[in-house]
């Protein structure tokens, strides 16, 4: 008899990705409130007694049992693997195809809240390109490369779901650079790095959002059933020459004319930290505004970036 | 001493570090903007290009005042001169006025933030890629920016077309008109003879992917800068067809034909 009861006063939500360092903070931060079910596809992450984990695949068939079995009222996507990661056509089932499984079944399965984590990637990175982006901006990566086409095909869907089926309440958060302790992004693993390489005579400017305050973003996203797109960033820039330089890396200039040069060395040296598809974040700026869902969600980052450098500086491990 | 501080301790006076640092900016923790504009840099730039202004290109501002001490404001003028020279000096007039000093943000060309170490440098002493979204965003920051309508017509233009404004963009005046800012007009003296050019290497400046290669000496003259500025004009944010707004860009067109009379009167000489 207690079980309804709990299910009463406490949502259920599916977390994916869960064995990511971002799904672990939002799943502290959200575990006293609701009931969670972390799901990831690479492993089964161990979350006591209290959360059941799965490692399960979203095309897989069992997915669909998660959904019967518990009854999610909300859903935390959170399992979009990088571009960094697997091959492209295994990141385009997973990303493109399991997003659309799951999506599916949140509508089958009358889902509430759903909270899809992008990334400002989407945008694209060119010499052209403004400051300050607002979410009605085009998503220009797709055409710029690529292993970035999975990304945006994500959004999209999460797109085309979010208007068709509106009961769905989806929110797609586009943030900038995540980085802090456990993170592993390219953009942390540089910054945690001895050595950095940059591109010679180019130090774009960029945003850093630190893991702590991505995973209370969330969870504001999270608590407040708001449609739409929005970019997730603070109000302070930094170049990245010069952020490098306050985490203590030593910076390695790569040649960067003519521009296939750098292309041609990243792709032969298959640096896993500096990816050939990303060169053109590390010379053109991204510099997303995040007012619109700062302003909607009352989020306020907490950790300065000198903080953020402070901890790589502190904390560098060696190559 | 490290170098780096011994040459700030040498480009940056206290009192020159103190003067900048006193004129607001929306800037981050760390003295950037979105833009890329970074405070220290700019001081730097400030400190270089008050020899050129001064002793140089001995450059005279008349009415500089009459940039607003605030809101979004375009200051609009005349090109010339192949380099961006005439940017430099107005923002510089403007950044070292006695009263109410504000940082202009200069629009520049498409092609320079590819190109390595001058995109950057330009964007930190306060240039911006001259993309309209820019503008408009900066316009909403109360930023005071620097338009050139002409764009590279006005700047590439040969000698012999000298203080003949070439056509303007209408783009400023919507934007304008939108973010309800006031357009101060200048007019720039001197600039066109600082590097006189007889004519543009077209299918050169094609396969460079450069906006035009000009035949001149590959010298910059030091002639006598003068730059008048008019006071601020505003126009309201009516719903006006196209050829509408060119009536009130030909307005501004007139006017700063209007301050380059004036600085051609004033100017003795040449050099």
């Amino acid at each position: 008899m207690s079980a309804p009861k709990t299910r009463q006063c406490k949502p259920r939500v599916l977390i994916t990705g869960a064995a990511g360092a971002l799904a672990k903070q939002v799943i502290e931060r959200i575990r006293k409130t609701c009931d969670l079910v972390a799901v990831d596809a690479r492993i089964q992450v161990p979350l006591g007694d209290d959360i059941p984990s799965y490692c399960l695949d979203f095309n897989h068939r069992n997915f669909e049992d998660l959904f019967r079995r518990y009854q999610f009222d909300g859903v935390i996507h959170l399992g979009r693997i990088r571009s960094s990661q697997l091959t492209r056509m295994r990141r385009y089932n997973a990303n493109v195809l399991g997003t659309q499984k799951l999506l599916d079944l949140s509508h089958k399965y009358n889902i509430r809240r759903i909270v899809v984590l992008s990334t400002f990637h989407v945008y694209g990175a060119m010499a052209y390109n403004p400051a300050l982006i607002n979410e009605s901006a085009p998503m220009k990566s797709a055409g710029l490369s690529a292993d970035l086409i999975d990304s945006v095909e994500l959004e999209n869907l999460a797109n085309i779901y979010l208007w068709r089926f509106p009961e769905l309440n989806i929110a797609i958060l586009r943030p900038c650079n995540i980085v802090g302790p456990s993170v592993s992004n390219t953009m942390s693993t540089l910054l945690s790095s001895q050595r950095a390489p940059v591109l010679a005579g180019f130090s774009p400017m960029m945003q850093f959002i630190h893991i702590d305050d991505m995973a209370d973003a969330i969870v504001l996203a999270y608590q407040k059933p708001v449609r739409g797109i929005f970019n997730v960033a603070s109000d302070d820039w930094v170049a990245y020459q010069r952020a490098l330089e306050l985490c203590g890396c030593t910076r390695i200039p790569v040649p960067s004319v003519p521009p296939v040069l750098p292309r041609f060395l990243m792709r032969a040296l298959r640096m896993r930290s500096f990816p050939a598809y990303l060169m053109d974040f590390f010379k053109y700026p991204v510099i997303i505004d995040g007012r619109a869902f700062a302003e909607e969600f009352g989020f306020s980052p907490k950790r300065p970036l000198k903080e953020i450098f402070r901890f790589y500086r502190d904390n560098k491990t060696p190559l | 001493m490290s170098l780096v501080s011994f040459l700030k301790s040498r480009l940056i006076p206290a009192k020159l570090d103190e003067q900048i640092n006193r004129i607001r900016k929306p800037i981050g923790s760390l003295g950037y903007d979105p833009w890329g504009y970074n405070n220290e840099t700019f001081k730097y730039g400030f400190s270089l290009t008050k020899p050129i202004y001064e002793k140089y290109f001995r450059a005279e501002a008349h009415g500089v005042d009459q940039v607003p001490a605030e809101g979004p404001v375009l200051i609009v003028g005349n090109h010339s001169g192949q380099l961006p020279i005439d940017g430099i000096l107005v923002g510089y007039a403007i950044a070292s006025r006695e009263k109410n000093p504000r940082i202009p943000r200069a629009m520049i060309e498409r092609f320079f933030p590819t190109v390595p170490w001058l995109g950057n440098l330009l964007n930190e002493v306060g240039a911006v890629l001259g993309d309209p979204v820019n503008c408009a965003r900066m316009l909403a920051n109360n930023e005071a920016i620097i338009v050139f309508p002409e764009g590279i017509r006005g700047s590439g233009k040969p000698y012999r077309d000298r203080y003949k404004l070439q056509r303007f963009g209408n783009g400023f005046m919507h934007l304008a008109m939108k973010h309800k800012a006031a357009i101060v007009p200048v007019g720039v003296v001197g600039c066109e003879e600082t590097i006189p050019a007889i004519a543009n290497i077209k299918p050169l400046a094609k396969a460079l992917g450069v906006p035009y290669v000009p035949v001149a000496m590959p010298v910059v003259l030091p002639a006598k800068v003068h730059l008048n500025f008019g006071p601020p004009m505003y126009f309201d944010n009516a719903d006006l067809q196209e050829d509408q707004i060119e009536e009130r860009v030909e307005q501004v067109k007139a006017e700063i034909n209007r301050l380059i009379d004036k600085g051609l009167e004033e100017r003795k000489r040449v050099f």
